[in-house]
């Protein structure tokens, strides 16, 4: 769910990667090339596989959509926390989908960065080794069930707030697994936000429970649209080059125009006193973020980081056997097509 | 790290009558796992009622430099398009 624009500003589910997945390209790039591939993206042409492209441009999409899946995969993890917990078999049944969704999320955009020539492996590793960032949101941990409705509902929210745009993404591949991501990610709000009114609806202490859910995931969801647009150096070439359709600033003002209403049906308070309503500017103003948090977890001092990091190398090395089980297999059956 | 699986690209008919459609690739071991893993990633939704896979490494695209040369011959063939021929409105069934 989510994209990037920089090295040193990292919006959702793609921050901060230093290391590169290829080489720069040999041969060097004349300003002719440049123009065109300008003016091609200029004309809303889509960029493919083949076409050639600025070697900035490449790097900057392996980084934003690597990204992207490793926070797909890694998001997989809090919520599976409480897949058998689920109050219900419906909420269960449920969960699990929405899981499965993740992971196929992860899937897509693997294979869309791929495209870009990065091997899967190289990605995955990189992951592993802790090189490649991924959205901060999911070194939160989920304490409570309405944990999962407010992730499904606020953090979901922001992935679609941000998500939509790249629909529209100058490189084809990218913006073909998004339009299928966005598909599946209606449902994923739906279901967090039906989750939050069922709890608000109910007894006393699930209604606390749900203030408190929000009150811790409010303000990382904020920060999920990344740096404001006075510290994101990247934002502009990324624009530029119609990766980003929006700064980062104008993503955030509008999940929170729209989310701050809808805690207001649920009878719930945004736990920001500074919160008020801009008639003049037509908006809801929020009070200051506090940016050394987000800094922080993204430096790995969340509450979770290493945690997350554990799971998906412990996940990743009890796989091996199957892996190496499944070549063999594969191996042992074309020996014997081919005798 | 050890060598990915072979990629496959994968093709989903939507439904009976309609083509086969790129949707996207994988990686599998073998063809019969690409398709096992192709209607987990591709078809959560009953996005399909039959699914191809293909080795990635076995198509062969044209080279987008060369797309000039390619296509652009046809586009001065107009007459190979039946609006490029004036026809009486008096003369029916034509």
């Amino acid at each position: 769910m989510y994209h990037i624009s920089g090295k040193s500003q990292p919006p959702m589910y793609t921050q901060a990667l230093d290391q590169q997945g290829r080489e720069p390209s040999a041969a060097p790039e004349s300003p002719e090339q440049a123009a065109r591939f300008q003016a091609r993206v200029d004309a809303e042409e889509k960029i493919e596989p083949k076409d050639w492209m600025p070697e900035a441009y490449r790097q900057t999409l392996i980084r934003q959509i690597s990204q992207h899946a490793h926070s797909e995969i890694v998001g997989m993890l809090p919520e599976g926390n409480w897949i058998t917990r689920a109050p219900s078999l419906r909420r269960k049944a449920v969960l699990i989908a929405k899981v499965q969704d993740e992971g196929g999320h992860g899937m897509y955009l693997y294979s869309a960065a791929e495209t870009l020539g990065v091997e899967r492996a190289t990605l995955v590793e990189q992951l592993l080794s802790g090189a490649a960032k991924y959205s901060s949101i999911f070194n939160y941990p989920t304490l409570t069930w309405a944990d999962v409705g407010a992730i499904g509902w606020l953090v979901d929210g922001a992935a679609i707030m941000n998500q939509v745009p790249i629909c529209r993404c100058s490189y084809g591949p990218y913006a073909r697994a998004m339009v299928r991501i966005c598909k599946e990610e209606s449902f994923h709000q739906r279901q967090g936000f039906e989750i939050m009114l069922t709890l608000a609806r109910g007894s006393e202490a699930q209604r606390a429970m749900a203030q408190d859910a929000l009150n811790r995931w409010w303000w990382p969801s904020i920060m999920m649209f990344g740096p404001s647009d006075v510290a994101s150096r990247h934002t502009a070439q990324s624009m530029r080059w119609k990766i980003k359709r929006f700064t980062n600033d104008e993503l955030r003002q509008k999940f929170i125009d729209v989310t701050v209403p809808q805690a207001q049906f649920l009878g719930l308070t945004i736990p920001d006193p500074q919160l008020r309503w801009d008639e003049a500017a037509g908006h809801f103003e929020i009070g200051p973020i506090d940016w050394e948090e987000f800094q922080a977890v993204l430096r790995g001092h969340g509450p979770c980081n290493r945690e997350r990091l554990e799971a998906r190398r412990a996940g990743h090395a009890a796989g091996e056997w199957v892996r190496e089980a499944a070549a063999a297999h594969a191996a042992k059956r074309a020996a014997q097509a081919a005798a | 790290m050890n060598a990915d699986w072979p990629l496959f690209e994968v093709f989903i008919r939507s439904r009976g009558g309609l083509e086969h459609r790129h949707v996207g690739s994988l990686h599998a071991a073998d063809a019969r796992m690409a398709i096992e893993h192709a209607r987990d990633v591709y078809t959560r939704r009953q996005e399909g009622v039959s699914l191809w896979v293909v080795p990635s490494a076995q198509i062969t695209a044209s080279d987008p430099d060369e797309a000039g040369a390619l296509f652009e011959p046809a586009r001065d063939k107009v007459y190979r398009h039946p609006t490029f021929y004036e026809i009486p409105d008096e003369v029916k069934n034509l």
